[in-house]
């Protein structure tokens, strides 16, 4: 695990670099996929940067309402670089929010939007594994298996490295399904019944799983959800392409 | 697609498939002190702080483990350090506020890269009135991971590490939030 890379007197925290390479990555990927959806680039660009703008923002805002009175002695602290004090999952709310309200304001169509972000988030996922596995964050269980690594006082299961095996196959699977002629969502909703997956069975690996109902892994549940939602919108998406269009028009009308 | 479309074929598959994930989740539940580590002692978030025992700058001795009861900030510094400099009067500042809620600050002086008539010149300069425990063997940086000055720990009254902060300077916002996290824990 290296969280720092030391250069001269300068401290490089590597996680927030991985992360970093990881949406630069996944914006270079926007304009290469956009068109094969019918959509903007400009706009889905405008869209992701307003997104994480906002994320950004509504994370930092979220942890201020928090400790309104400390924030509001100093508020300039609202501008401090230091990420410990943001709340992520907030952030994710308000970016969420922002863009699907966006979205809808500049008329872009929302599965298509979604088709074409996907392979973005396929990469992301990746070098989030990545920085997970430079900051020892997202560890795995005490283990005996001869691949165990020592991390955090123990002989731990690589969790991050499985994490960054997973998504790897994930996006391949994401860019070979890219070629297929299908309906709108159906790019979008099986990487989340693949992500979910993922991570429903890497999550029994994990030493830090918060734990839910005495026994169960809140993030296991959490991804069942999702893969159910996924493969009951797979089908609704499926069905509505069917009924949409003429059986001889499909493979002409439909992405 | 006409695979999916179809809801006998389609639904069969999902129900396979959510019915195999739910047995996976029950097979790999685990009770709840089974995870964060457990009490295993490690410088990260949900772990318990590893203890030591480190002389005073002034006399005396202190044990991290004997503060079990208070919320602590670990911070480890150096004179030579400018970010150290720009943040010890804010730990002062929070360190006045807060000493009566049950709040201690541990400034560990990494003596072994510094020297303790530095070390004594800083606090003297500064007016610091927290213990300031000296690392002189470098022992406590290595357990502790140090691998940016200054670095800081927020235990709480558990002995279990809430929050860590690598570099500096910490704004009295980013300290005073970190405390109150750890005094709403109990």
């Amino acid at each position: 695990m290296f969280p720092i890379l030391q250069i001269g007197p300068l401290a490089l925290r590597l996680p927030g670099l991985f992360l970093l390479i990881g949406v630069w990555l996944g914006i270079s990927l926007i304009d290469r996929e956009a068109p094969r959806h019918k959509v903007s680039g400009a706009a889905l660009n405008n869209l992701v940067l307003y997104g994480l703008i906002a994320g950004i923002v509504g994370a930092r805002l979220g942890y201020a309402l928090r400790y309104a009175p400390i924030y509001a002695e100093d508020p300039m602290s609202l501008f401090s670089l230091n990420p410990t004090t943001l709340a992520p999952l907030d952030g994710l709310l308000v970016a969420m929010i922002v863009v699907f309200v966006l979205g809808q304001r500049q008329h872009l169509p929302f599965w298509p939007v979604l088709d074409a972000l996907t392979p973005s988030l396929a990469v992301f996922a990746i070098f989030l594994g990545v920085a997970h596995l430079s900051s020892g964050d997202a560890f795995g269980a005490a283990t005996s298996v001869p691949w165990g690594v020592e991390l955090w006082g123990a002989i731990r299961h690589p969790t991050q490295v499985y994490e960054i095996g997973l998504a790897i196959l994930v996006f391949l699977a994401v860019w070979r399904i890219r070629q297929a002629p299908t309906f709108q969502g159906f790019q979008f909703l099986s990487w989340l019944a693949m992500a979910a997956a993922s991570r429903l069975f890497l999550e029994a690996f994990r030493g830090d799983s918060v734990i839910v109902f005495g026994v169960l892994r809140a993030a296991q549940l959490a991804s069942l959800a999702s893969l159910a939602a996924a493969l009951v919108g797979l089908h609704v998406q499926a069905r509505r392409a069917l009924t949409a269009v003429p059986a001889v028009d499909q493979s002409t009308k439909t992405m | 697609m006409a695979r999916i479309a179809d809801p006998r074929r389609w639904f069969g598959f999902a129900a396979l498939v959510v019915l195999l994930g739910l047995a996976w989740t029950f097979r790999s539940s685990v009770p709840a002190n089974a995870t964060t580590g457990g009490l295993t002692p490690s410088p990260r978030v949900g772990f318990v702080a590893p203890d030591f025992t480190l002389d005073l700058l002034g006399g005396g001795q202190v044990t991290l483990f004997e503060l079990r009861g208070s919320a602590v900030v670990v911070n480890l510094w150096a004179s030579w350090c400018p970010p150290c400099r720009a943040e010890m009067p804010t730990l002062q500042r929070v360190y006045e506020a807060n000493r009566a809620r049950g709040v201690e600050i541990l400034a560990v002086n990494t003596t072994f890269q510094d020297t303790q008539a530095d070390a004594a010149e800083f606090v003297r300069a500064f007016g610091l009135t927290f213990p300031i425990p000296l690392d002189r063997t470098g022992e406590v940086s290595r357990s502790y991971l140090l691998r940016a000055l200054p670095t800081t720990f927020f235990i709480d009254r558990k002995g279990v590490i809430r929050q860590v902060v690598l570099g500096g300077p910490m704004s009295e916002t980013t300290v005073q939030t970190a405390v109150e996290e750890l005094l709403r824990e109990d």
